[in-house]
């Protein structure tokens, strides 16, 4: 099956260049065409070199069961649908080309005088188009497909479904988690729940979530696989990510960016349950101690393959004073406006009113909803000089 | 170690016995095994009385052909040194799963990953590309040496410096962990206090200065040193690529240098450039470092890409398909190099508009070298292939390559890349095009030009060995982290829990087994080849007929290159001349202008690498001195009159009469 499906794609190449046939005119580019006909009684070489490239590639995309191929988010399963669509785009020319250099380089061997040889043979404005606009028309619908799913998959673009036919609902507001990276361990804040966990995240299914990301010290790289692409997390920075689970169950999730010592143990579970199950999850919380500054100092001291912990309660306003840099009591808030005790409810109109000047800001360009543009100011990584 | 502490500092700096491993077992073997070796070496050095040959032949040499095969002896044994750590980190890999942490604490692996990058780039890849370029383009373009000898042998010293300082620091205190672009705020004095990032900084500071001024040089040397009759269209495919290259590396290495300066001030004198907090931005060492890094793999693949160009034609017997569009292909690349480097950070949260602009952008580098991938395709079409070492090596190249690209592109769209990022598919990728494309690219140009450099053909059954492991072996060693990725696996991780994962880690280090015979094959194929010597010979200076000038000497070349400047009629100027009966001038020679040998460029290096130590260990008496000394060393060398001298011209007459005996006696 697979050979017969070889050689029908080797029959329609051979096939669409005699098409072009017609508008060759140099003597040369004649001898071209009826030098790649005998490309068509010994196809074999071909069909070896198609299938020894497609079934690894089949294999690989379809065959194994990884998390990226068969994610449980909505964002996640676009974006295997985005991998999967360039891979067979690209494949169009990918394919011909190594089937073409083994076929070439067997069958013009020096041994082999029955072939042509034309060693004068170095142009031909026909080809020279062909070899130039077939990647080109390939790049061209790619660069469309780029353009139209990087705006559409934006990580800072609130959602606009929680799956395929299934638009949010109106009304519907996305769960906030608060997530910083710190040495080496993760801390997730709810501050709607008022509950703050370490390597435990949990959503409910099919509610959107907007993640909001710093780190203490070094850049890390917030991802679960099964949810969505990654996002980096950035000292002194905020960065976004809005993601929705499809399916209950528990995910992995870690740091995709290098962060020293105990990078490899900077694991954490990511739960997605239902709202009931949501809801006793946040209960669970409420048993624990509380997290005020002195306590995330505490927590933030390097550490590795930290443990599960939940905290009640959460000091208000911690979140933005950790993307502030001023946690500590002697420490100046990066807007400089805030004294380290005011809290967020200063910080937060403060920083809105910064001009959008760094990388992570480049999201206003965009022209996005007006509805997320506050958020989204407010999301700026401030970092004015004092 | 002294009563007065203070003068202590003052010459040792930071430097304390506890910076020798000593207590860490795996170091201590190391350390003595490479101190046996040096001692052996240096004894046998001694004993066969070759100091006074190495000095004055070799290590003072301005002549662009002996610099060139030294950076290609740096390149391969850096190579063994960055194989070592890869080898290493893939044992670390397969084995660390569960309950078993493997044998390297992440404190070793750390330095390790980081060091392998930092080597094989900027410690192999770039010695290789240099040196194949440094001896080939002058050959090719019909000169006798580069621009500027003098600048081209400090330039080699400074980076064979940089080289020494990175393994200096296995044994004297430590390398960076940092990976090897050492992203601050990791890199900042706060989270690496130690003397890694400094070792780093400073070796890369100071090969970086040598390999600016080779890329000015061959520059200048393009431009102005051609052959008459040799306009730009009709330069060899291969100084082509070699003039983007280098214009690639004139405009990118200064950024390198100038964050690279910056990371230097936050860590030494406490600025904070790349403190966000306090008003700098890590963002922007991220920016600067890939404005040079995205250009730097340009740098790399293009002259591979020059190889195969003079390759294919070679051994297809056939010029070059589409010329002009290889040029302009070339071009285009060096052009889009720079407007790529964010698509090394989508991740960072840019907008959508400019995450999808750099994603089109690389996107459409994949146009012009699909195009040269098709040049190479028909200018094979109606050849007459003969499989040579170099032709298996282009062959696999574009096989590999290929794959190489189209998951380049996977990674070129942002919300891909956000799924890919970090993961193991964009290591098995760059592993992919690096390997695929600029390795077998340089071993096929060994194998190509090794006649010309020393007279006689690399064994081919031991190159087919070697050539046959390392292509089994690398795709053995990078398919399964392509699978790897999919699965979610991140890099960098020196330990699992997943026991799932495993058998891929194993194939992979069995994969970098092979490769390990692939190396090993290839240093049987030096040894066999210099045995084999007087069989392999080659007396015609041209042993693969093929196509440009360099093939038109003797090999190896004489001192001065050419007796008479050629004349360019044809792209493949000696495949011209052969058609046209060309015959060699047999007299009527002149004496030939020729720069002389110095020392000052090994000297200067010396006191760099001096400097650099001293700066890394805070010695500031000795950075003090030995920054006195490098201005009085480089002044007094500009008092230097005596730095060019005239072969005789019966000299000459009697170096190109032995030429015509040795054709006489093999037509």
């Amino acid at each position: 099956m697979d050979e017969d499906v070889a050689r029908i794609a080797s029959h329609r190449g051979v096939s669409a260049t005699m098409g072009q046939n017609v508008l060759f005119r140099s003597r040369t580019d004649r001898r071209t065409f009826s030098a790649l006909s005998p490309l068509v009684p010994s196809p074999v070489m071909s069909i070896k070199a198609l299938r020894g490239l497609l079934l690894p590639a089949v294999a690989v995309l379809t065959g194994c069961n990884t998390v990226l191929m068969s994610p449980s988010g909505d964002v996640a399963l676009q974006q295997r649908d985005l991998i999967v669509t360039s891979t067979l785009l690209m494949l169009i020319i990918i394919v011909p080309v190594i089937a073409l250099t083994l076929l070439f380089a067997w069958r013009y061997r020096a041994s082999n005088k029955a072939a042509a040889y034309d060693p004068e043979w170095d142009h031909s404005t026909m080809l020279e188009l062909l070899i130039w606009s077939a990647p080109l028309l390939i790049i061209i619908a790619l660069g469309a497909l780029t353009w139209v799913s990087t705006h559409k998959l934006d990580p800072y673009r609130p959602l606009d479904r929680l799956s395929a036919g299934h638009p949010v609902p109106t009304g519907v507001k996305p769960l906030t988690v608060d997530v910083v990276a710190l040495d080496w361990k993760w801390l997730f804040i709810y501050p709607e729940q008022g509950i703050a966990t370490v390597n435990e995240v949990a959503a409910p299914v099919d509610r959107p979530i907007e993640f909001k990301i710093t780190a203490s010290t070094v850049m890390n790289s917030f991802f679960i696989p099964a949810l969505a692409g990654q996002i980096y997390a950035m000292p002194g920075m905020e960065t976004k990510l809005q993601a929705v689970i499809n399916k209950p169950g528990d995910f992995e999730g870690f740091s995709a960016n290098y962060s020293g010592a105990g990078f490899s143990g900077m694991r954490f579970t990511f739960r997605g349950m239902s709202e009931d199950q949501f809801a006793q999850w946040v209960q669970q919380a409420k048993a624990g101690g509380a997290l005020n500054r002195e306590q995330y100092l505490e927590l933030a001291h390097p550490s590795e393959n930290d443990p599960v912990s939940r905290y009640a309660s959460v000091a208000p306003g911690l979140f933005e004073t950790i993307v502030d840099g001023c946690v500590r009591p002697d420490a100046v808030c990066i807007d400089g406006m805030a004294a380290p005790s005011a809290g967020a409810a200063n910080n937060m109109p403060a920083m809105s009113e910064h001009p959008m000047s760094t990388m992570t800001s480049a999201k206003d360009s965009t022209g996005h909803s007006s509805a997320s543009e506050a958020d989204t100011t407010a999301a700026m990584p401030a970092s004015r000089p004092l | 170690m002294s009563k007065s502490p203070d003068l202590t500092t003052l010459i040792f700096g930071r430097l304390t016995w506890d910076a020798i491993p000593l207590h860490v077992p795996i170091l201590l073997w190391t350390f003595i095994a490479v101190m046996l070796g040096a001692v052996a070496v240096l004894g046998a050095l001694t004993y066969f009385r070759l100091w006074g040959y190495l000095w004055r032949e070799w290590f003072t040499s301005i002549d662009h052909k002996k610099i060139g095969i030294m950076y290609i002896v740096l390149g391969l044994v850096m190579l063994l040194r960055g194989f070592a750590d890869a080898i290493m980190m893939r044992l670390q890999q397969a084995i660390s799963f569960g309950h078993s942490v493997g044998y390297l604490p992440p404190e070793h692996y750390d330095q390790i990953f980081t060091a392998h990058g930092v080597i094989m780039i900027l410690f192999v890849a770039m010695p290789l590309v240099t040196g194949i370029m440094n001896y080939v383009v002058p050959l090719q373009i019909g000169a006798r040496d580069v621009a500027f000898p003098f600048l081209n042998n400090f330039s080699f010293w400074m980076t064979t410096a940089g080289a020494l300082l990175v393994m200096m620091s296995l044994f004297v205190g430590e390398f960076a962990r940092t990976g090897w672009l050492a992203y601050p705020p990791l890199s900042g004095i706060a989270q690496s206090p130690d003397v890694g990032v400094d070792y780093y900084i400073w070796a890369l500071q100071i090969a970086g200065v040598g390999t600016l001024l080779s890329g000015i040089n061959l520059l200048v040397t393009i431009v102005k040193m051609r052959a008459p009759g040799m306009r730009l269209m009709k330069m060899p495919m291969f100084v082509w690529t070699a003039l983007c290259t280098n214009v690639l590396i004139v405009a990118a290495f200064p950024v390198l240098t100038a964050v690279l300066a910056l990371l230097a001030l936050d860590r030494y004198v406490g600025t904070n450039f790349f403190t966000t907090v306090l008003g700098g931005n890590a963002m922007m060492y991220v920016n600067l470092i890939w404005i040079w890094g995205h250009p730097e793999v340009y740098i790399l693949i293009l002259p591979a890409f020059g190889i195969f160009s003079e390759v294919v034609p070679t051994f297809s017997r056939k010029r070059l398909f589409g010329y002009a569009s290889m040029v302009y292909a070339s071009v285009v690349i060096t052009v889009l190099a720079y407007l790529v480097w964010l698509h090394h950070f989508f991740t960072m949260g840019s907008g959508a508009s400019v995450n999808s602009f750099f994603g089109i952008t690389t996107m459409i580098i994949s146009i012009p070298t699909g195009a040269k991938l098709f040049n190479w395709l028909f200018t094979m079409y109606r050849g007459r292939i003969t499989f040579e070492v170099p032709m298996l090596w282009t062959i696999a190249f574009m096989v590999t390559f290929t794959l190489g690209g189209m998951t380049g592109v996977m990674l070129a769209v942002p919300p891909a890349d956000f799924a890919l990022h970090n993961s193991l598919f964009l290591v098995a990728h760059f592993h992919n095009v690096i390997i695929g494309g600029v390795l077998f690219g340089l071993f096929a140009g060994i194998n190509f030009w090794f006649p010309k450099a020393f007279g006689f053909r690399l064994d081919p059954f031991w190159g087919k060995c070697s050539f046959w492991f390392w292509v089994t072996g690398f795709y053995f060693a990078f398919m399964p982290l392509y699978v790897l990725g999919m699965m979610g696996v991140t890099r960098r991780l020196s330990h699992f829990d997943d026991p799932s994962l495993q058998i891929w880690f194993q194939i992979a280090a069995f994969g970098a087994v092979l490769i390990a015979l692939g190396i090993l094959c290839m240093l049987i194929q030096f040894y066999v080849s210099f045995r084999r010597r007087e069989a392999l010979r080659d007396h015609t200076g041209d042993p693969w007929d093929a196509r440009t000038l360099e093939w038109s000497t003797s090999s190896p070349p004489p001192v001065y290159n050419f007796a008479f400047t050629p004349q360019i009629h044809d792209t493949d100027a000696w495949w011209q001349m052969k058609q046209h009966n060309y015959r060699r001038p047999v007299d009527g020679f002149l004496a030939i202008h020729m720069p002389k040998n110095t020392g000052a460029g090994i000297i200067l290096a010396g006191i760099s690498m001096v400097f650099g130590f001293a700066m890394i260990w805070h010695m500031w008496l000795l950075v003090a001195l030995s920054f006195l000394a490098l201005l009085v060393v480089a002044i007094g060398h500009t008092f230097n009159y005596e730095r060019d001298y005239y072969i005789p011209a019966d000299e000459v007459t009697r170096v190109e009469a032995l030429r015509t005996e040795q054709l006489a006696s093999h037509v």
